[in-house]
């Protein structure tokens, strides 16, 4: 323990961790920061994992939020490699795999997320893979290639990201969603039939509708999937992305709430004052659409980091922004702001034809969420007319000859 | 390398050398030079790494694309000499560069 006394312990180092230890330092706390994380690497963009890394454009050190030199230079205590196994909370201690055992003043939890496994028969053949870090990436990486076959089951946006990335590398793409259209999840028609005509127009071919019942393997390596009816889809490789757990387990044994993650309110922290969760692992209000959710983006883990990091040091946390993400498949950009919550009505601007355009999501004339593609404009403007919740004319909106700022005037 | 000069709200200089292929974002974010947020880490999706390039150099950094100038478009606080830094790309004819940040990226 140093001298400062027991300062704040971050378990988790990864993008919302890391950015909460750089942001204690920047926000002026002068205590002991301990940064601990179960990856053998700093804190790095997840992002990229799906595209400039499996191109070989990126790198851990590329994409390290921070150089390994500023946790030292910051006196952040970094530990790598490490898990932590226990949470003692009346004691306000943490315990890690290695038998150390550490005191904190305050706790952020940032244990993010796993990738969801898919425990059918095969699944264990080698080439049968997920990616959540760095290492999933490289071994993702090491399987794509001119002549190779990368079958995807999920068509969410992992999915689809590492579809065009492979096929940008020349290997071969199959996307395998259980539903009746891609991006079932989290958009509708028309950005999902958008989505999956592109994919097809670049050589991916697309099964919905499609049940995966086990992954047949040759030698102990994966050569096809079976689905439900027996067809097998022949492959080299397979990407599982059917979406994430969360890892709130600590957190549940520790008695706090969890709702399939830990439940924070909206600068979060939990109701143990000495304790915050940040990031992927949270189940948080969503103040503008007035429910709990789930976010999954570097938006949420860094508004949420600079939440705890605040309060801690001190400060007031900053107002909340309107969530956003975004999605890069083959030359398309993706931009979303808002979730579709209390929707009555969908509006188009653009033709998807042109591969620019815009989906708005309205309640009435007030703007729910948009998602863009290759429409910058219709994103910035369409974050700040959520916020405002002001509402706009249809007619305007859907006339591309009227801009958006004046639209949003 | 390419000798580049951030300047914060503040007045207060950082002088670093940023390697040729990098953007002018991730020089400063590389470098711990605050004021440059880069929350998207550089895919032109957030619009927090707002820059002002000193008139010196504005033909020296490229012309924006629409995409860039979309997103700067409801920025705040932009002027002509507005730029996304995430977006500059570092090399030889950056030499000297000098960028001033705004006072806040949010």
């Amino acid at each position: 323990m140093s001298e400062k006394g027991a300062g704040v312990v971050i378990v988790g180092a990864g993008h919302a961790g890391g950015t909460a230890a750089a942001l204690l330092r920047q926000y002026g706390y002068a205590g002991a920061i301990t940064l601990i994380g179960d990856e053998p690497i700093p804190p790095y963009q997840r992002p990229p994992l799906s595209k400039a890394w499996l191109k070989g454009e990126a790198d851990a050190a590329s994409l390290a939020l921070k150089p390994e030199s500023f946790y030292a230079g910051a006196d952040i205590d970094l530990i790598l490699g490490v898990k932590v196994t226990k949470i003692r909370r009346s004691a306000r201690t943490v315990s890690l795999r290695d038998g150390r055992e550490m005191a904190y003043g305050h706790l952020i939890l940032a244990t993010g997320a796993h990738a969801r496994p898919l425990p059918i028969p095969g699944a264990d053949l080698i080439g049968v893979m997920s990616l959540r870090s760095a290492a999933d990436a490289e071994e993702l990486k090491a399987a794509l290639g001119p002549g190779k076959r990368l079958a995807v089951i999920g068509g969410g946006y992992i999915g689809l990201e590492a579809a065009a990335s492979a096929r940008s590398l020349g290997a071969e793409a199959v996307i395998i969603e259980r539903e009746a259209h891609i991006l079932a999840r989290v958009a509708k028609p028309p950005l999902s039939t958008f989505f999956a005509d592109y994919h097809r127009a670049r050589g991916v071919a697309i099964e919905v509708g499609a049940v995966v019942e086990a992954f047949e393997g040759d030698a102990g390596r994966v050569s096809g999937v079976r689905l439900a009816g027996d067809r097998v889809i022949p492959c080299d490789a397979v990407l599982i992305g059917i979406g994430l757990i969360r890892n709130d387990q600590l957190a549940r044994e520790a008695g706090l709430e969890c709702v399939n993650g830990v439940v924070v309110d909206e600068t979060a922290r939990t109701t143990d004052p000495h304790v915050f969760a940040i990031g992927d692992v949270t189940h948080r209000p969503i103040t503008h659409y007035d429910r709990m959710f789930w976010l999954e983006s570097v938006a949420n883990a860094l508004e949420q980091a600079r939440h705890a990091a605040s309060i801690i040091a001190g400060r007031t946390p900053p107002p909340h922004e309107v969530t956003w993400n975004w999605s890069d498949q083959y030359d398309l950009k993706l931009q979303i702001a808002g979730l579709p919550f209390d929707v009555d009505d969908i509006l188009v601007r653009g033709d998807p034809a042109s591969g620019k355009f815009a989906v708005f999501h309205l309640k009435g004339d007030v703007i729910q969420a948009v998602e863009a593609v290759n429409a910058a404009a219709e994103f910035m403007a369409g974050r700040q007319l959520i916020a405002q919740r002001k509402p706009i004319s249809r007619a305007r909106l859907a006339d591309t000859t009227i801009s958006m700022k004046e639209v949003a005037a | 390398m390419a000798r580049i000069t951030y300047i914060e709200h503040d007045g207060s200089e950082h002088v670093i050398e940023v390697k040729n292929g990098l953007s002018v974002m991730e020089g400063a974010v590389k470098n711990n030079i605050p004021g440059i947020d880069a929350d998207c880490g550089g895919a032109c999706a957030c619009a927090t790494c707002h820059v002002y390039v000193d008139e010196a150099w504005r033909d020296r950094t490229g012309t924006p694309s629409a995409m860039e100038e979309s997103m700067l478009d409801f920025a705040e606080n932009v002027e002509p000499n507005s730029r996304l830094s995430c977006q500059i790309k570092v090399g030889d004819e950056v030499d000297g560069l000098i960028v001033r940040m705004p006072e806040s990226q949010h």
